[in-house]
């Protein structure tokens, strides 16, 4: 729970909007909100603060693409 | 003979296929069946060339070697050195194949479809250096990856890990007559884009040209807009041939088009144009460059490394296409093209001086039509060569 918040809050600072707080189902990539390059700052970012490895073709834009499905695969990759 | 280039092969390639459609229909397993069709299919595409079909088997060989080498170093080592020099040796074929004819010398390397066959072959180094594959990979399911005949010439370029889980999937009966009616219905379209539309654009009003246009300048942009309408409907009719025969052999090769014409701006172009090659492209070389820029903190501002990282992009791809002067400035076109959209995109988020509305959006499409056209403009050589 504590690393979703901490995600989330990531997320909002990348994407440079606050309406991943508002609306963690919302589609980053359709919404323009994440594109190459903050996918690329994301996982930068993930590996330092959390200490995960995500390869970058394991981020599959069809199933990494809301707040809380980054979130739950960020589950499963630990 | 060439892939989906005559009657023959398509009369061919009905009957060889037929047992498939059958096995698949009955909802029995038809890899094995799929397998023989695949040396058969190389057979005969590769019958008429015997420097083809040898450069192809050392080819593969090569690569092979090559992948299951690294894989079973990486299983206990990870050296930068030796993944490099792995990518390196994983694309020497090709750089060798580009540069030979400039020394005057018999392209003998050379094979249709290196190219493509190159990005499988380099995917699977890199992947395996993430740490996304870990296992052996059995040798006939690499080998049907690397050489599977409906997409061996120009693509669409699959990954692996998603083209083996194709191979993994038990089709239902039910379920494989979806496949086959997109199948057909995939094939039928790349009749009519390939020979019906583009033929009539390229016979009928390419060739005429001199006929129609009333001066030299009229002469050029009749033929940037034509051949950029030529250009797409051969290639997509090409593209939705090799992704029909995969879907009848129960593999859903990933598509290459959609709907380019359409698209809003130059990053949304390329999210639609040739979607395979953009984003292997994407993948391996502009967010691993990104990423290496971001982690070793070597240069700090954001909109420099991004850039720096579509010009790389665009620059390799241009040189995939050939090292020919139209190709090298076609990817840097591309290149300032797309650095100049991630000006005026960092631009309007501040000042939002570009409003979102029925007719902007309408205007958008057209202004990325032109910019677009005038690219292939200089691609089909007709500026500089």
């Amino acid at each position: 729970m504590e690393i979703k918040q901490e995600l989330i809050q990531l997320l909002a600072e990348i994407c440079q909007d606050d309406v991943v707080n508002e609306n963690p189902d919302i589609d980053l990539f359709e919404n323009g909100l994440l594109d190459s390059f903050g996918t690329v700052e994301l996982l930068v970012q993930i590996e330092e603060r959390f200490g995960i490895t995500v390869p970058i073709t394991e981020f599959d834009r069809d199933t990494w693409n809301t707040p809380n499905n980054i979130a739950s695969r960020l589950a499963d990759f630990k | 003979m060439t892939p989906y280039g005559s009657f023959t092969f398509f009369i061919i390639f009905a009957l060889l296929l037929a047992p498939t459609v059958i096995l698949g229909l009955k909802g029995k397993r038809f890899l094995a069946y799929n397998l023989f069709v695949t040396v058969v299919a190389l057979a005969i595409i590769f019958a008429g060339t015997f420097n083809g079909a040898f450069a192809l088997i050392v080819f593969t060989i090569w690569q092979v070697l090559l992948i299951k080498g690294y894989i079973s170093y990486r299983k206990n080592k990870n050296s930068t050195l030796i993944f490099c020099l792995a990518v390196t040796a994983s694309i020497l074929p090709l750089l060798i194949s580009k540069f030979l004819p400039f020394f005057g010398q018999v392209n003998w390397i050379g094979f249709l479809g290196i190219s493509y066959l190159t990005f499988k072959a380099t995917q699977l180094v890199i992947e395996t250096r993430d740490g996304l594959i870990k296992t052996d990979l059995p040798i006939i399911r690499l080998l049907y990856f690397i050489l599977f005949f409906p997409t061996i010439s120009s693509g669409p370029i699959d990954r692996y890990r998603r083209f083996d889980k194709d191979i993994e999937t038990a089709i239902a009966p039910e379920q494989y007559k979806l496949y086959l009616y997109d199948g057909i219905n995939k094939i039928f379209r790349g009749f009519l884009y390939k020979y019906i539309i583009g033929y009539a654009i390229n016979h009928f009003f390419i060739a005429n040209i001199r006929f129609i246009a009333t001066s030299d300048f009229q002469n050029h942009l009749l033929y940037m807009y034509s051949y950029s309408l030529y250009l797409f409907f051969d290639f997509a009719g090409y593209t939705a041939f090799a992704i029909g025969f995969s879907y009848i052999m129960g593999i859903r090769s990933p598509e290459n088009f959609n709907k380019p014409f359409i698209s809003r701006n130059i990053k949304d172009f390329w999210n639609r144009w040739h979607m395979s090659l953009s984003f292997w492209f994407r993948d391996y070389v502009y967010m691993r460059f990104v990423f290496w820029m971001t982690k070793k903190k070597w240069i700090k501002n954001r909109n420099v490394v991004s850039n720096l990282g579509y010009i790389l992009l665009f620059l390799l791809m241009g040189l995939w296409h050939g090292l020919e002067i139209q190709y090298i400035i076609y990817g840097l076109y591309h290149a300032l093209v797309m650095v100049a959209y991630n000006s005026f995109e960092r631009f309007n988020k501040k000042y939002k001086w570009w409003p979102q509305n029925k007719f902007t959006h309408i205007a958008a499409i057209v202004i990325t039509f032109h910019v677009v056209c005038f690219g292939f403009y200089i691609f089909s050589g007709k500026l500089i060569k």
